[in-house]
């Protein structure tokens, strides 16, 4: 997008992220845990500071300087998400609180009101408890069918079982870009053009996929795809629904409050337009102007020039943590990103991310909000290291140091 | 040693390391008059712990099964040997005094037969891990007081 290829050290963007530069247990910071939370450079912590400091009011309501200002900051960062992802127009973009309102809203306001009892839900074995709860609230709402294809041993949807899956009762399609614990990408195209030969819509998770992935709704053809700020640089508590016009527009309000209505009496109220039917009260502002931040910072870096350096990352971490004695990886995916899940010996998760933390090396250990996921593969959780542009080979190199402590500790 | 290796080594002690690579009195319990379950969701450390008691009021038995880190079934065997042959009454105080001394109570004097469990003070120092420790205890509270539903760590 924009920027042109180029090869780059990881270490000038590092520089950018002020927490990365700090010592954790007496060692330098390695942080491999940007799946679950990204570090946020400087140019989005000094953004939401300046809104702060100076620009801030409520949005969409008052005529003065200061609330024109937010207004402008919030709707801009609006029109910098839309850029983002291409989506074709603003009206497409739903600020949320996170893929899991997101994903929520989609459940709550396209699915309840129309799905009926032998109607499916479809979605996969590879998805965060986030892309699958909210299918199995509406279903015991509605009678319908929650439906999950199947993964094989390497952590990939069965394809082919997937797309025999997808019949005319299938009122809709859950499936990640990015699966977050295993770091698998998931054929998109194949399952989405099956889908549109039978008319049910897509609901891409995107949480993982857009920080680490050129993403473009329009090329990909989902009908929504949800995302979340803080896993691509920017401010916890913001989120993103794209979701095609004239479904949106379909689709009845959400939650009810402040600013998504036109006019209100208590006989009738009238709601706003798109996006803001679906954004009532006040919304985060300042983690929108944020947001807005973070993609002016990864615009200027370019999604494919991020892409391209964090799979030759991630190629070398595969290789240098298979040559430690007694690893077991978990997902082996011929298509991955960021993520690597893995166990050493018989140490449990949580031992070694503890050992690891001591040793400055921040990794997430568990079930990653991905029980059903841990279940097919018969653990309690894994300890799973994610990468971000940030992370450079040495990072890689600490981690493989620290699992050579952990076996030693655990002799 | 740096002081790395010396802070894991008080967490790691070698008591709890041999605890958690062999744990005692593990399995079911097969004449069980009390049962728990233990589980700390963010983890996924889940137990089972079994007590026998005999009419006179006294832990004849006690066993656990599961699975969970080192520290959470190290701190479940201490329990079962901690616990195997107290009066119930006596065997509530302990998970009173062991919950007070893992949150960093240092007044919470261990009994003789909780001496052992000193070995899990190093956790202290590890909010997100206390609970691991606490897990067993919680589940043994519940288990005396024939709780339907499994004790948590939340």
């Amino acid at each position: 997008m924009g920027a042109p290829v180029r090869t780059i050290a990881a270490a000038d963007w590092r520089a950018d992220f002020p927490a990365l530069n700090q010592s954790v247990h007496g060692q330098p910071l390695v942080y491999l845990d940007s799946a679950a939370s990204a570090q946020q450079p400087g140019a989005v912590i000094d953004a939401v500071a300046r809104y702060q400091r100076e620009d801030h009011a409520n949005v969409h309501r008052g005529v003065h300087t200061l609330s024109q200002r937010a207004t402008e900051a919030y709707e801009g960062a609006r029109d910098k998400v839309r850029e983002f992802i291409n989506a074709g127009s603003r009206t497409e973009v739903v600020l949320t609180s996170g893929t899991t309102e997101a994903i929520n809203l989609v459940a709550q306001s396209f699915c309840r009101p129309r799905l009926a009892p032998g109607d499916k839900i479809l979605i996969t074995h590879l998805e965060h408890h986030a892309n699958i709860v909210p299918w199995q609230l509406v279903c015991e709402q509605t009678g319908a069918e929650l439906v999950v294809a199947p993964i094989n041993d390497k952590g990939e949807v069965e394809l082919d079982r997937m797309l025999e899956l997808i019949d005319d009762k299938v009122f809709l399609i859950g499936i990640a870009h990015v699966a977050n614990a295993l770091g698998t990408v998931c054929p998109l195209d194949e399952v989405i053009e099956q889908a549109r030969q039978r008319g049910i819509p897509v609901l891409v998770d995107g949480a993982q996929g857009v920080p680490h992935l050129d993403v473009d709704v329009q090329a990909l053809g989902c009908d929504f795809y949800a995302f979340s700020g803080h896993k691509m640089f920017g401010p916890t508590g913001t989120g993103v629904l794209y979701g095609r016009e004239e479904l949106l527009e379909s689709m009845p309000p959400w939650q009810g409050g402040g600013d998504m209505i036109l006019e209100v009496s208590f006989e009738k109220t009238i709601y706003n337009e798109l996006p803001y039917k679906f954004e009532a009260g006040t919304p985060n502002i300042s983690g929108v102007v944020g947001l807005g931040a973070a993609i002016d910072y990864l615009q200027a870096i370019g999604m494919a020039n991020i892409a391209s350096y964090e799979q030759e990352l991630h190629d070398y971490m595969v290789a240098e943590l298979q040559k430690v004695e007694g690893i077991r990886l978990i997902g082996e995916a011929r298509h991955k990103a960021s993520a690597q899940s893995f166990l050493l010996d018989d140490i449990h998760s949580h031992d070694l991310g503890t050992i690891l933390d001591h040793q400055g090396v921040a990794i997430r250990t568990g079930h990653h909000c991905a029980m059903p996921l841990m279940q097919r593969f018969g653990l309690s959780g894994t300890a799973r290291a994610s990468l971000a542009f940030y992370n450079n080979r040495d990072d890689v190199d600490r981690l493989v140091a620290a699992l050579g402590k952990a076996k030693e500790i655990f002799a | 040693m740096t002081a790395t290796a010396r802070d894991m080594q008080d967490l790691y002690r070698e008591l709890v390391l041999d605890h958690s690579r062999n744990p005692r009195h593990f399995g079911r319990l097969e004449d069980a008059t009390h049962t728990a379950d233990g589980i700390n969701p963010l983890c996924g450390d889940k137990l089972r712990l079994y007590l026998r008691v005999d009419d006179a009021g006294n832990i004849e038995s006690s066993s656990f099964e599961g699975s969970g880190c080192a520290i959470s079934v190290a701190s479940a065997s201490l329990l079962t040997d901690a616990v195997t042959g107290l009066p119930v009454e006596q065997a509530r105080r302990c998970c009173a005094t062991v919950a007070e001394r893992l949150a960093g109570d240092e007044s919470a004097e261990l009994a003789s037969n909780l001496e052992k469990l000193r070995a899990l003070d190093g956790v202290r120092q590890y909010p997100s891990r206390i609970k691991c420790a606490t897990l067993a205890w919680h589940a043994l509270r519940s288990a005396l007081n024939h709780d339907a539903v499994p004790a948590t760590t939340e």
